[in-house]
Order: structure tokens, then sequence, then C-alpha cells
């Protein structure tokens, strides 16, 4: 099996992030990998373990941005690329996906793209199915079972998470996979693995090494901004016995009108 | 004068996602705005009697295939569809319901068509004929205001933010059935089977949402059955927890949610999750039941419109995001405030 498993490197979750002159900041917060793609990866290591072949991690960010790549190493990927050209600085989701498309092709005879659900800093969800359709792949969407995979065959059996429940959907190899939550708990990186990523060399592609003519972005987003703040007036129920803070409450609720 | 605005109708198994008919809704706001006309779009097998709904909705043209190839949802397919009504209508704006479908077929006709995709989109005006758009990000710590350069504009509107228009059945019109364009033996995936959902409110969709935390499984006084170890008796105990909160979701109307914590321990299937790492939601009315509120959480909830907090610890940041409060066990409260309610609706 070769497979690749596409990362992006965001703010920690747990980051106080304020717009600042139109643009997001979150101060001195870490810089990790976007959780939805610690279940891409663990998804590519269970394969991996399965069938062998390699794990290929592609990232594409800033120069240096180097500490995504490195977890996904320590948790056991084989090796990775950052893509990193300044001419990316305005890229929107459609030019990404183009350059994943292009390095995805670079890898060479790739069996399965692996792609998180969505980014939570931009929270866009439009790149993996956007690099499948550039590559001429199927997509499989918030997979959240691999029940068969079968790389001599070239075919692929999951069960995808929709609104209505779960879709079972056979597919033929090479695909795209986006990977649901539930499919697998991330592995924590092995001492052993951390040392190991931490002397990694981890090859940068511009884009003249990826042989690309990328479009020109067509979405700009000019500002962000804070969301307005909004007046809450704390009011604490209390009462002689809870039936009455019950009833109380209830009445309140009722009260605000939105039932 | 064509109908340029195009609005995608998602529907599974006849069932529309409610999120679509919203989607009429912004439609006709931006119609008057750039005098133009609307056109709906949908596919699969029972398409037809939901593409004669979308006049009573306010379509002027309905386009719809039922080709065999559409019968079961593949992105694909779905594509081509959709790509070619946009490619013929002259297409310059097209609606999509933020739904795992919407999302993914919004993001690949803008492959095909040239065109920018602006997802999840929470408010909607027009300048100089191009549509500004603001969409949530950071898990709506932040607000995006974004474009598109050039048409056609692509666009996923979140579910209850726009709304949807009231039906009028004496609205009728003939929808026109179009070739998909889809050759079966390109398509390489193939669906094999479905199984539904256990019943209940969908969380985008609920306009009340009762949720529970890892509190929901501190309740000393139950005695979980024997044989249990230590790990079982808490999940036990954690659904005693969550049946008291369903009970209460049940007589609001509402659905069932739940914390990252909660969903972590096991207490209930990520489905429910509601938070930076699982769903956002702005329902009308959010009890969080035994949630402490971390900032992941409140990523996911905070937007909705009158938020109750019922928590044992009077310092638990959820309070500050509530209109109403209550520092109590709510193995205490649930039930009588559930009966409470069943008293009054």
């Amino acid at each position: 099996m070769n497979i690749v498993v596409c990362i992006k490197q965001v703010p920690d979750s747990a980051a106080t992030v304020v717009a600042e002159g139109g643009q997001a900041s979150w101060g001195d917060a870490p810089l990790v990998m976007n959780p939805w793609d610690e279940y891409a990866v663990e998804t590519a290591l269970l394969q991996y373990e399965a069938y062998g072949g390699d794990v290929t991690v592609i990232s594409v960010g800033a120069e240096g941005a180097t500490e995504a790549i490195k977890s996904a190493l320590a948790m056991g990927c084989t090796q990775a690329y950052l893509v990193s050209d300044p001419e990316l600085a305005a890229a929107d989701s459609r030019v990404i996906a183009h350059v994943l498309a292009a390095a995805i092709k670079k890898v060479g005879d790739v069996d399965l793209a692996l792609f998180g659900k969505q980014a939570i800093d931009s929270d866009m969800g439009v790149t993996a199915p956007q690099t499948a359709r550039i590559l001429g792949w199927p997509v499989l969407s918030l997979v959240s079972v691999v029940q068969e995979l079968n790389p001599d065959d070239g075919t692929i059996k999951v069960e995808r998470s929709i609104e209505e429940g779960r879709q079972v959907v056979e597919s033929k190899l090479p695909a795209v996979v986006t990977v649901s939550k539930d499919i697998a708990d991330p592995r924590y990186p092995s001492f052993m693995g951390i040392r190991k990523a931490a002397r990694a060399d981890i090859p940068v592609w511009t884009l003249a090494d990826l042989e690309v003519d990328v479009p020109d972005p067509l979405v700009r987003w000019p500002e962000v901004v804070n969301p307005p703040v909004r007046e809450i007036t704390n009011e604490i129920i209390s009462g002689a016995s809870p039936d009455e803070i019950a009833e109380s409450l209830a009445d309140k609720i009722i009260g605000e009108k939105v039932l | 004068m064509g109908n340029h605005i195009l609005v995608y109708v998602d529907q599974f198994k006849g069932q529309v996602m409610p999120a679509s008919w919203e989607g009429l809704g912004a439609a006709q706001i931006l119609a008057e705005k750039l005098g133009d006309g609307i056109a709906v779009l949908v596919a699969g097998e029972a398409s037809h009697a939901v593409a004669e709904q979308a006049f009573h909705y306010g379509a002027t043209e309905v386009y719809y295939s039922d080709s065999p190839s559409l019968s079961d949802y593949r992105p694909e397919p779905f594509t081509d569809f959709v790509v070619n009504v946009a490619h013929e209508q002259a297409a310059e704006v097209i609606l999509f319901p933020t739904t795992t479908r919407g999302r993914e077929l919004a993001a690949m006709s803008a492959v095909d068509l040239g065109a920018g995709v602006m997802p999840d989109v929470t408010a909607l005006e027009v300048e100089d004929g191009r549509l500004i758009a603001t969409r949530p990000v950071y898990a709506g710590k932040l607000l995006a205001k974004t474009y598109c350069e050039t048409g056609p504009q692509i666009v996923t509107l979140r579910g209850r933010a726009f709304k949807a228009p009231e039906a009028d059945s004496a609205q009728t019109g003939t929808p026109i059935q179009v070739d998909a364009g889809v050759i079966e033996s390109d398509v390489s995936t193939r669906v094999l089977g479905y199984t539904q959902a256990e019943g209940g409110v969908s969380l985008g969709d609920a306009g009340v949402i009762v949720s529970g935390g890892r509190g929901v499984s501190n309740n000393p006084s139950l005695t979980p059955p024997e044989g249990m170890d230590e790990k079982e008796a808490e999940v036990w105990r954690a659904q005693q927890g969550f049946k008291l909160v369903g009970e209460l979701a049940s007589v609001l109307g509402g659905a069932v949610g739940a914390s990252r914590a909660a969903v972590d321990a096991d207490y209930v299937p990520y489905e429910n999750q509601v938070g930076q790492t699982g769903k956002l939601v702005s329902p009308d009315l959010y009890i969080a039941c035994g949630i402490s509120g971390a900032i992941q959480h409140q990523a996911g909830m905070r937007s909705s419109k009158v938020i109750v907090a019922i928590n044992k610890d009077p310092d638990a940041p959820i309070f500050k995001l509530a209109r109403f409060g209550v520092v109590a066990d709510l193995y205490d409260i649930l039930p009588p405030l559930t009966e409470a309610f069943r008293q009054r609706l």
C-alpha cells in the first residue's frame, strides 16, 4: 500500500483566537497538527501495519512549518514533504487542492490519499473533494469504518457517515478518503518516534519542483472580525427544593419565547 | 431573461434536508437585489416529487434528474449533474445547504466550473452585483468576510442561518427532466447498502438541544448491576443520566448533544458531540447538563439563542454564557424539569 496523508498545521484548539487589524491572531499558542487530521494519520498507520508499503505525509504551509509534520512522523509515518512557496500566500482551497494533487502525483503510485474532515482554522472542509476531483479519483468522505481493503484487486469498502445514517460504499483505488472521528483513536507518539522525528529530514517542494501551473486564487477574505459581543444577563435560579427550582426554570425558559 | 441563481435541494430517499428550503429563502433576497430568477436543482430516485414541491417554495424553474446513475447518492455523478445544469443556465450563483452532500458537491462543482467556493456561510450581502459572504472561522471564534473574484459564486449555507419561505401550494410548475450526462462505466464507486440512524432529531436542524457532559456519570446513589468493572459501572451510570437528558429533549422536541468528554468516555456515540471537533450548532434553546464548558465546547454552541446551564460546580465556565443557571445536581433537577415542561407544553 502506498498511502499519502495530507495534513495541516493550525493553532491549538484551546487557543484564544482574536481578530487584530483584520487578521486572526492566536498569540503564542502552540501550532499543532489539525486535530481532525490525527484520525487520518491513525487510519493510514493501521492500513500500513496490515499491508506494508509507505505512509507519506504532505503538508502545505509556510517555510519552516514542520511541527505538524513532526507529530505525524513521531506517530509512525515513514516520510514527509512540506510544500512551501511564496506564491501560495494568498491561495484559496482550489489552489491548495491543485498543489496537493500535483504533490500526490509526484509521490507516485499512490493507492489512497487520506484527509481529515476539515481544518479547525479555516473550517472550509472542501480541500479533499477538490483534490479528488482534480486527480479524477473518487472521494469517500466521512468514513467511519474501513471494512475491506484489497490492494491486489485495487478496491476498498467503507462505511461512511451521512446525516441519515451509514452508507456502505465500494470503490476502485486509487481513491481519496476523508475520515470521521469515530474511525479510530489516534495513537500517542512513542519516545523513539519523537526522537526519530526530531532528526528527520523533511524535504521542501516548491511549485517549480511540483511542475504545476496553479490557477489564480478566486476567493478573497479581506477582513476577519471578532463576532459581535453578546450581552447576556446571567440569572441563577434557586429555590427551596428541586421541584421549586424546576418549576421556576421551566416558566423562565417559556418566558424567553424560544419554544 | 434566464434564471441564473441556482439552488441545490439536498434530498435523501425523498426526505429533503430542511436547510435546502432555507436556500430558497436566501435566493429570493438575492434574486430581488440582482434582478434575477431562481432555478432549483434536485437529483436522485425520488427527485420528481421533490422537484414539484420546490415550486411551493418560490422556484421559477426546477431541473431534476432521476437517471439510474443517480439513484444512490455518489458525489461524482451528482457533481456531473450540477455542472451540466450550471453550464446550461450560465449560473452566476449556486447555493447549497451545508450538509455532508452539499458541501462536497459545492467543492467539486467549483473545480469543474473554475469557480470559488465559500462554505458554511451565515450571512450574505450584495455589493456591486457581487456576493459578500460572512462565514465563521476558528469554530466561530472569528468571522471572515469573503467574496469571489469571478463567477459563478458557489456558496453553502449553514442550517438555520437563513429563513425558509412559507410553502404555498398554490404555486406550481412543471419540473424539467435533464440528462445528468453520467456514463456509468466511468463511475468507480458502488453503493452496497445503507443503515438508518436511530430516530430522533438531528443536531444541525434542532431548535432545542439538551446536552450532557462528564457530570452525567456522577450519581453515587445509583447501584450498577453486579459483575461490572469500574469503567463499565461508570458508563452504566452515565447512560442512566443520559436517559434523563433524552427524556427532557423528547418533551421539548429536541435533540441530544454531548461534550467531547462524554463522547471520549464512551457514554454516547460521536454523532452526538457538540464542539470544535464535533458539530457546530445554534439552536433556539441549549440546555447544558453537567458540562463545565471548555473553550472547544463553547465554540460549538455559543451562538445558541438561549443557553441554560445545570451544574454542581458554581465556578464552571459554562455559567458565563448562560441566560439561566442552576447550581445543583442534574439528577435532582432533570426529572422535575421534564415533568414541569410536560405540564406546560
